[in-house]
């Protein structure tokens, strides 16, 4: 990690770039968040480690409204979500310096808690320097150890890979952490009845609370004011008054992104009620790959989208699936 | 068809696009071609016109079943609206279909000006679908139900 | 004090559902909610912090209001019923206790809002104490003793019991009605609990923050600080604290076109949000930073100014917990004393 602080000191004084947008440490072992550093002083805050799961890329689209250069730090999987950006001409690649960072896969505190973790004080193992195999946690009720490869976030076992699709340098190494197909969760719910399929999304979807994280968070969300914004849009906006509602926000939402998500999983990191909203987003995905070839937003800037080009001989929408 | 009191009277909305497929329902009607009194059409201007949430919108105030009508792939009159709407409609009838809701609820028919016949024959298939499929109950807002 | 075997909670239970409705924490979909009662839901009483307070049950993140309906052109308005029925809200912890006190100052005062007293005077809180409060709780700085909650009835789990303290009328008349459940006990044991947990406290990091500085007469230092400029930036605006929250109390009311009427309903609303507080006029918070700064100010300055100093926070850690982006009141908290420390 010290040495990204060191890069990041060199870019700033040699006035390649005028502030540097990281992550800051907390206040705890495990709550970093996403800050803007704008003097080398600042940088002594500034941590790279295993909590660091947030997104920048969303951030990248109000640092381009400024003045200068941004030096951003980018993980595998946020440099996609850059590029669709880029492509939608949302984020401007002249303020952008970007800086691709290794990862060895970023750990989810509720799994940790999970694991009946409580009373925290110190969380050991999860620095980039470190293997990344074991956390040695010590609490107020004595020290723990858990793998670290059973306290990832969902998003890090059906990784898309540890390739950077856009930077200007790359630092430190990664480690694979794919254990899972991405579409397997999207195929076991295929296989389920019309009944069982109704009862899960109405389980899951049930304790929405509307807090919208999953639509802020999102980087391939741009839009300057979102539809359910509106107050003109007969509709609640803020509540979920009832099932319709639930599904409507998120069946819209996802269509919304449909074939420019890039499937970083923020939503699902972020959702206070734990729902597992990257299984809609991986349906489209998994829809337009098997429709009209594979297809990953965010890969190659100049590639046709799929929802904006078409094919004469595309499938019928009534056809079954075969 | 005779329908006693009793009998569900589903209700569909028909969203048809103005050069081609209500120009054949049109047509249905002038050749004296009934199709069930259920079908309420509403007129858009090109297929592609219709985005998610008019689908969406449908069910929530009370639709059975929702059918997009448009001109035939290459018959549309701005060139590639249908070739459009039939990319976004596949994907979120399939979308529909993964949150578990009966598959048949959802269609799109191409119908060109001419196919009065067919305008006719489509609504009559596609009540008799919703008819057996009974009620929406998995996609509507509670509220509009009383 | 009585006390009654763990293992026999859903006689327990059921016996209050006998008369009242019950709400308590019920594990869904692997988070747990406060929620009704029934025979098959999944009672998770032994969580700390539900996702969502149990504020719910007094004040609904939506109500309907009234409902006008028309019928061959005549338009009937009925409006929606006051709550009647005894209600029991089981296994509240201390901290949401005094966050339905926040409440109280906010809807009981004048213009008393109906909807909200109808559920109060019909709901009977049962209060648990914690045993094991966790890093992101720091109740302890709002004068909050979460092992001896004050509510209708108060609660311990200790070893195989649960131990059961009526402290007022309403907690009275609900332990009469179950009272063949019950069996006398001291309360030695609890008070060894009730250190045990103290000692916990103690050593937790958030629980000894100060509040130095926070009062509600520090408006305009505290406004005007340009912290806030520095703090706001990594907020996404998203509600997520404001919905977790037990004490965030502001709402929307709105109309819904139900097709042949209009259902009037109101709902949560959120300082974060962009349409927040609109009018004619457009909004009097147009930037991410205002709108972010109003969340801690009024919790921590406009709230003690109109309400004898009582803060609109109680500790419950839910929105350290929640943030997407890691914020929280605490870091907010700290940040200024920090300034005030370097100064």
């Amino acid at each position: 990690m010290q040495e990204l602080v060191t890069r990041a000191k060199e870019l700033l004084k040699d006035g390649t770039v005028t502030r540097v947008l990281g992550w800051k440490n907390g206040d705890l072992s495990y709550n970093p968040e996403p800050a803007f550093f704008e003097t080398e002083e600042a940088l002594s805050d500034f941590v790279y480690n295993g909590f660091c799961g947030a997104n920048l890329s969303k951030y990248m689209i109000e640092a381009s409204k400024k003045e200068g250069k941004t030096l951003v730090f980018l993980k595998p999987c946020d440099s996609y979500s850059f590029n669709q950006l880029l492509k939608e001409h949302r984020v401007d690649r002249e303020k952008a310096y970007i800086i691709g960072v290794g990862c060895k896969g970023k750990l989810d505190i509720e799994a940790i808690k999970k694991q009946g973790i409580k009373g925290i004080e110190t969380i050991k193992g999860a620095e980039m320097t470190d293997a990344c195999d074991t956390l040695e946690i010590s609490t107020i009720y004595g020290d723990k150890t858990v793998s670290y490869d059973d306290v990832m976030l969902s998003r890090c076992y059906s990784c898309k890979g540890k390739e950077h699709v856009i930077f200007d340098e790359q630092m430190l190494e990664s480690r694979d952490t794919a254990t899972k197909g991405r579409f397997d969760e999207v195929e076991a719910i295929e296989k389920m009845s019309p009944e069982e399929k109704f009862e899960f999304f109405r389980k899951e979807l049930s304790k929405c609370i509307r807090c919208n994280a999953c639509r802020n968070v999102c980087p391939a969300c741009s839009c300057r004011k979102c539809v359910f914004d509106s107050n003109k849009f007969d509709s609640a906006q803020k509540a979920n008054v009832d099932t319709f509602q639930e599904n409507m926000f998120h069946i819209i939402r996802a269509f919304h992104v449909a074939g420019r998500c890039t499937d970083c999983g923020e939503c699902s990191r972020v959702c206070p009620q734990g729902i597992p909203l990257h299984l809609f987003n991986r349906k489209f995905i998994k829809d337009i790959n098997e429709f009209y070839g594979d297809y990953v937003a965010g890969e190659d800037i100049d590639a046709e989208a799929p929802l904006t080009h078409f094919e004469f001989t595309d499938r019928e929408p009534n056809e079954e699936r075969g | 068809m005779p329908l006693n009191e009793n009998e569900f009277r589903p209700k569909i909305v028909a969203f048809c696009c103005n050069w081609c497929s209500y120009a054949g329902a049109d047509l249905a009607g002038s050749s004296r071609l009934s199709y069930p009194a259920d079908v309420k059409i509403i007129k858009v201007p090109c297929s592609c016109r219709v985005n998610p949430m008019f689908i969406l919108r449908a069910f929530e105030k009370g639709a059975d079943g929702v059918i997009l009508c448009g001109c035939h792939p290459g018959d549309c009159h701005y060139s590639t609206g249908n070739y459009y709407a039939r990319r976004r409609m596949t994907l979120l009838f399939s979308m529909l279909e993964y949150l578990g809701i009966e598959k048949g609820r959802t269609r799109v028919e191409w119908v060109s000006a001419a196919e009065g016949v067919k305008f006719s024959q489509t609504m009559n298939e596609f009540v008799e679908t919703i008819r057996s499929l009974g009620k929406n109950v998995r996609l509507g807002d509670l509220r509009c139900k009383n | 004090m009585f006390k009654i075997a763990k293992n026999n909670l859903p006689a327990l239970f059921r016996k209050i559902k006998e008369q009242r409705e019950l709400y308590l924490p019920i594990r869904a979909a692997e988070q747990v909610n406060y929620g009704v009662y029934t025979e098959d839901a999944d009672v998770a009483l032994e969580t700390l912090k539900t996702v969502k307070s149990p504020k719910d049950a007094f004040f609904p993140q939506s109500e309907t209001l009234y409902t006008c309906n028309k019928e061959e052109n005549k338009w009937s308005i009925t409006p929606e019923e006051l709550q009647s029925q005894e209600f029991v809200v089981f296994g509240i912890k201390g901290c949401d206790v005094k966050g339905i006190e926040v409440l109280d100052r906010v809807f009981l005062s004048e213009p008393v809002d109906t909807f909200y007293k109808a559920r109060r005077d019909h709901g009977i809180l049962v209060a648990l104490a914690c045993n094991e409060p966790e890093d992101s709780c720091f109740c302890k700085a709002f004068g909050i003793d979460c092992t001896d909650p004050k509510a209708d009835v108060a609660t311990w789990f200790v070893e195989d019991y649960l131990y059961w303290n009526p402290l007022t009328d309403k907690g009275n008349a609900l332990t009469e009605a179950v009272k063949e459940l019950l069996e006398e006990a001291d309360d030695s044991k609890v008070k060894e609990q009730q250190e045990a947990t103290k000692k916990i406290v103690e050593k937790l990091p958030y629980m000894s923050i100060s509040l130095d500085g926070w009062n509600g007469d520090v408006l305009t230092e505290k406004f005007e600080s340009p912290l806030w400029e520095e703090l706001y930036k990594p907020c996404l605006a998203c509600g997520t604290c404001t919905f977790v929250c037990p004490t965030c109390q502001c709402y929307d009311i709105k109309d819904y076109n139900t097709g042949n009427g209009v259902q009037r309903y109101r709902c949560w609303d959120s300082c974060m949000y962009s349409d927040f507080t609109m009018m004619a006029h457009g909004n009097n918070r147009n930037s991410q930073m205002q709108r972010f700064r109003q969340r801690f100010m009024h919790k921590l300055v406009y709230f003690p100014a109109n309400n004898d100093g009582m803060y609109s926070c109680v500790g419950c850690g839910r929105c350290v917990d929640k943030c997407p982006s890691a914020l929280n009141i605490v870091k907010v908290i700290k940040a200024f004393s920090k300034e005030g420390g370097e100064k």
